[in-house]
Order: structure tokens, then sequence, then C-alpha cells
């Protein structure tokens, strides 16, 4: 299993454009994906999942990565996370 | 037997096709138990198939239709269906419950529905509970085997037969389909009859019951020129309605041959007749009909057709793309006029008693900066590429007008400053919509490069008649001496100036209205792309002299509507 943590920098946290695209990126993988925010773990591959959230500007959220692709998993969520300017 | 209903004519023409409902159908259903819950199962994963395939054709048609971020709703719909979260708790309800796909679908988005509904401090989100249920819809038309209508499914000629027509509707309208529409409600001013003038597509609207009184595939005959539809017309009505559209289409051409020519009145005097648009694509319509301006370009399509406040580079590209489009001819862009009765979904604005008297327009604009600073970079970015003007909305006082216009100043300084290229020559101008404005445009003159009269908010203002409730839709008057008065005060405070007046209302290209407006010296007139050629065709027959006598008349003679309507008829015989 591999994780990684990102600081959300968008004003607006990760909502419908950016969800979306987080999503997508996700569900390219096989492997089980979660986002986790304030002890609250969600299917990165979920949008209404993500959206539950309400992941807002300031926050500290965590995506973990279990399978087989878990590295490319991590790799291409975090490159989405910088290209939509969501987190640094 | 044919029947005929009456409406009101919102756009010029005559159309014959099929009747499309754009009505939501029912889809009321019961619960019930299943035994064969693998059976159900594949049901659902049918049904969330069938909706997905309909979503990708609307998505695509919007992507071409409103571009790539309006496209981005109909993707985040998609993703929706795609959730396995989502779909997996509806299946195991179905097997657990054993209880109907439709059930089991609805008490899963319900649930869901009513978690976003619930995050009250996050506007967006709330509004992400309309997705849910949009997507919900799709599904459960596919399990129940009703068709949930949408515009960009249509794929033969049609007249589409609706309530009432959203932006969204209207923008997804492909042209080569449909021929016509016909709505229950709205008036010539509503958003459904402006598009349906843009269009070029024959229009009735506020017809009061079109949507019971004609069945789908039923044929119907649309006469957009008297505001009157024929359901199954008989033969005769058919051979009718086919010479009297032969006969548009013949006067069509009669103007068309004045598209290059300039607007000219028989005594030799030159007006400038300008159009309305709402996106820069509109721009072709403009041009195509022989526009020598864009004497409104109204921003707030641009933030109302977007999911997010609209970038600077999306919005400077969009008034590039008018300004380039019109080539060298003037394109005047109306800063954001949002409030009343247009909303948007990402800008939660408190709930108002009075809308049209709220909180709306240039009044967000001074007191939301940011986002009227980001649209004045965009339009300074644009004022290279053309001849561009700039005019604020809903100006009531001098201190509304210098303050915005040393914002646009500040914004200007700091392009001079960074030594980026920013034309010299933008005029800056406000509408006249309001009163109180036009009470003391003697006095905005001195400050304002241009005036642009906005009639249906004039009107409303002066009346004070809300233009959206029928009650009160006798008093929406645009002869009545007191607003022609108005008119004059305007026009005549900016020629002392030296200054321009223009009017960018739908009485700027209303027949018996140009008359008078002429006589009273009006500099542009600025009117749906559609009514240009028409306008141009009625100037030539009027002599400048005459129509001066005619207003004098009219302003300080006459005391009703109908003795300045029976005037302008004789005048003009």
């Amino acid at each position: 299993m591999e994780k990684k943590e990102f600081h959300i920098i968008a004003e607006t946290g990760i909502h419908a454009r950016p969800a979306t695209l987080l999503v997508q990126a996700a569900s390219k993988f096989n492997s089980d994906i979660t986002l986790t925010y304030k002890e609250k773990s969600v299917n990165l591959k979920s949008i209404m999942g993500v959206m539950s959230l309400g992941v807002g500007q300031n926050a500290d959220v965590t995506i973990n990565a279990d399978g087989a692709d878990e590295t490319d998993a991590l790799a291409a969520i975090a490159d989405a996370m910088t290209k939509e300017g969501l987190a640094e | 037997m044919s029947e005929m209903l009456k409406g009101i004519a919102a756009s010029d023409g005559i159309a014959t096709a099929k009747a499309y409902m754009l009505v939501q159908p029912d889809l009321s259903f019961s619960e019930s138990s299943v035994e064969d819950t693998e059976a159900e199962t594949k049901r659902l994963d049918d049904a969330v198939e069938a909706a997905k395939a309909d979503l990708k054709i609307i998505k695509e048609k919007a992507a071409t239709n409103l571009g790539a971020e309006e496209a981005e709703v109909f993707e985040a719909h998609l993703t929706i269906l795609s959730d396995p979260e989502l779909l997996g708790n509806i299946k195991d309800k179905i097997v657990n419950d054993k209880v109907n796909a439709e059930e089991a679908l609805k008490e899963v988005t319900d649930g869901f529905i009513a978690m976003f509904e619930g995050m009250t401090d996050n506007a967006y989100m709330k509004e992400r509970a309309g997705d849910i249920r949009d997507v919900t819809k799709r599904v459960l038309s596919h399990l129940l085997g009703v068709t949930l209508p949408n515009p960009a499914l249509i794929n033969e000629e049609v007249v589409i037969v609706a309530h009432d027509l959203t932006p969204s509707d209207t923008a997804q309208l492909d042209r080569n389909f449909v021929k016509g529409f016909i709505t229950d409600i709205g008036g010539r001013t509503s958003h459904s009859a402006i598009m349906s003038r843009t269009l070029e597509i024959p229009a009735i609207v506020g017809s009061g019951n079109a949507t019971t009184a004609i069945k789908e595939d039923q044929t119907v005959i649309i006469d957009g020129i008297e505001g009157e539809a024929i359901i199954e017309p008989s033969n005769q009505e058919l051979k009718k309605y086919e010479d009297k559209a032969s006969d548009f289409v013949k006067q069509k051409a009669e103007w068309k041959e004045l598209k290059d020519a300039k607007t000219l009145t028989a005594n030799g005097k030159q007006f400038i007749l300008g159009a309305n648009i709402g996106t820069p694509k509109d721009v072709v319509g403009a041009t195509d009909n022989g526009a020598e301006a864009v004497g409104l370009f109204r921003s707030e399509f641009l933030y109302m057709d977007a999911s997010e406040f609209p970038s600077e580079d999306d919005q400077f590209e969009a008034y590039k793309q008018a300004v380039e489009g019109m080539n060298g001819k003037q394109v005047v862009v109306r800063t954001m006029d949002i409030g009343g009765d247009k909303e948007l979904p990402y800008l939660p604005l408190p709930e108002e008693m009075n809308p049209f008297l709220g909180y709306r327009a240039i009044r967000i604009s001074l007191d939301k900066q940011d986002i009227f600073r980001t649209q004045l970079r965009a339009l300074l970015r644009a004022s290279n590429y053309g001849r561009l003007a700039i005019m604020f909305p809903m100006i009531a006082t001098i201190k509304e007008f210098k303050d915005a216009k040393a914002i646009f100043e500040e914004e200007k300084a700091k392009f001079v400053k960074a030594g980026k290229p920013v034309s010299d020559d933008i005029e800056v101008g406000m509408m006249m919509e309001i009163p109180a404005a036009a009470m003391i445009a003697d006095k905005l003159a001195k400050y304002s490069d241009f005036f642009s009269i906005g009639t249906n908010d004039l009107i409303q203002y002066t009346m004070a008649a809300d233009r959206g409730n029928e009650r009160v839709s006798y008093l929406y008057q645009p002869y009545n001496p007191s607003i022609l008065r108005l008119i004059k005060n305007i026009i005549d405070a900016s020629h002392a100036e030296g200054k321009w007046t223009g009017m960018c209302g739908e009485m700027a290209g209303d027949q018996i209205a140009v008359p008078i407006l002429a006589g009273l010296g009006l500099d542009e007139f600025s009117m749906s792309a559609t009514s240009i050629l028409k306008t141009r065709s009625l100037m030539k027959k009027l002599d400048t002299e005459k129509m001066k006598k005619l207003a004098e008349k009219a302003v300080s003679e006459c005391e009703t509507t109908e003795e300045v309507i029976s005037l302008v008829k004789e005048f003009t015989k």
C-alpha cells in the first residue's frame, strides 16, 4: 500500500469539475483507492463519496492506493491534483 | 378538423412540422417486490447504460453548440452514473430487500440528495443535488420505458412544444431539425422569444395551453408573423401557409438586398442599425443580417452558461471573437447584468422581496469588485482586436457611474504601467434604464461617452409595472408619451454634450416606434439581428423632417398610447 498527503489550495476546494477529474483519474486503475479527510475515508472512484466529504480550501487530505498498480495510480492522481491547481 | 391556437408572435416566419413535446413525462411508479433479483439488476444495468448513451449524445451536442465548459456538466452526470458506490448501493437494495429497480433507485438517490441538500453552508454542493435528480430521472425514464425529451436528442424535422424554454434548452436547439417552436408562457421580451429571433426560428410564445392542446407527432403550422398555430391543418390550410411562407421568403430576399447598404432615410439622413447578441457566435447572424454594429453584447450569458465564474482568459476569448467577427465595427459590451430574473448558481444571493429593485447589475459589480475587475481586464485585452466599447447596466446616480469608470481607469492604468497593449479609444458609456438617470441625463452626459436606452427596464421602472406579471402587462406601453418624453430628454442631453445615444431594447426594432425615434434623433438602433433589414427597408421610406414633426406632436400633444399609434400611422401613410 502506498499513500500520499495533499494540502488543498483551490479556493473552492474539491467539487464538481476537479472532483470529476480526480475520480476519472482514479477509475483508470485497478487498485483500491481511498480519499481520507477528517478521519473519514471514501472510495476515490465514487464521485458521490468524494463530493460528500465537502473538502474545502486549506484541507489536508490523504490518498491511499492498494493494488498492483498503486504507484502509477498515486502518480496519476498527484499529476491531476497539480494540473487542476487543486493541491501543492 | 384543424384547431387554431393564438399566442404572441415572437419570431417571423412560417414553419410546418411534426410536434416534439418538450415536456416532463409522467415518471410515477409503485413499489413492488421482485423474485428474480438477478433479472431486476440486469434491468437496472440496461437502464443505466441507455441513460449513459443519451448523456453522451447530449454532451457531444453541448460541446459543439455551447463549448467544452457547458459539456462538463454532462461529464459530471456520466461520472455519477459510473459511480461504484451509488450503483452498488442500488443493487444491494434490489438483492437484499427484493424491491423493484425503480424503488431501489429512488431510495438510494433520495439519500444522496438529502445529504447534499443538507450541506447548507455550501451553496455549490447544494446545487449538486439537482445533478443527482437529473440523472435519476433519466435512468427512471428508461426503467419505465417513457421518453425523457431533450433538445439534443432530436434527429428529424420538428416543431417544439414546451411550457417554456430555458437558456440551456434553446442553446441546444439544432437549427437543421428544429423548424419552429411554441410555448405556453412568455412575452415578446422573454428569454425564449429573444433567442428565437437570434436563431431565426419562427416562434410563438404565451399561447397559454400549447402543451395540452398539442399531442406528440401531430402536424403543426407555426405562423410566427401573426402568432397563430394550426394543429392538424387541412390540405387547404397547408396550401395557404405554403403560399404565405413563400411570400415571406420573397420579402426576406428583398430585404437581403439591403444587407450591405447604408441605412439612409428618404431624405438622405444616415442612422446606424446594430444587433443585440448574447454570445460571440451570434456575430455571424448579426453580419449576415447587415448589422453596422453590435449595440449590445449581453455579457451575462458568459456567466449564466458557466458552472463557475468565467476566467479572465475565457472572457477575453469571447470578447476577442466578437470584436474580430465584427471586423472594425463597434461592439458595445454591457458588463455583467446579473440579478433581477437572472441568477447564477455559483453566486448565491439572499432572496429579495423585489429582485428587480434589488441587488443586481452594476450594484453587484461595485460591491464585488474582484468579479468586475476580472471582466474589465478581459475587455481591456480584447480592445486590441477591434473597436470595443463598454457600458455599465443599471446606473442610477452620477456617483455610480464615476465609481465604475474609476475602476475601469485603474485597471487600464495597470495595463499601461506594465507596458501591456490596450486600445486608447475605448468608449465608456452607460445603460439608460432607470428614470432617475434619465432625469439627470444632462449631468451624466458630461461623464459618459454615450447612452444606450434599455427600453424594457426603462418602461417597467417608469410604469412601476413588473414586466413578467401578466395582470399588469397592459402597462407595458412603449409609445406612452411619458416614455417618449424620457427618451427625448436622454437623446437631447447627449447631443448637447456632443455625445451619442443608442437604444438596445426591443423598441428599437419596433415598426411603430422607429419613425418616432428617428424623429427624436436617436443615433443608433440596436435590435434582434432579424429585425435589422426590415427596419432598414422602413427607414428608406421615412423623411426625418417629417418624422421630427411627428415626434414633436407625439411628445407634446398626445395623451395616450393609442393616440401616438394613430399619429404614426397617419404620418407614415
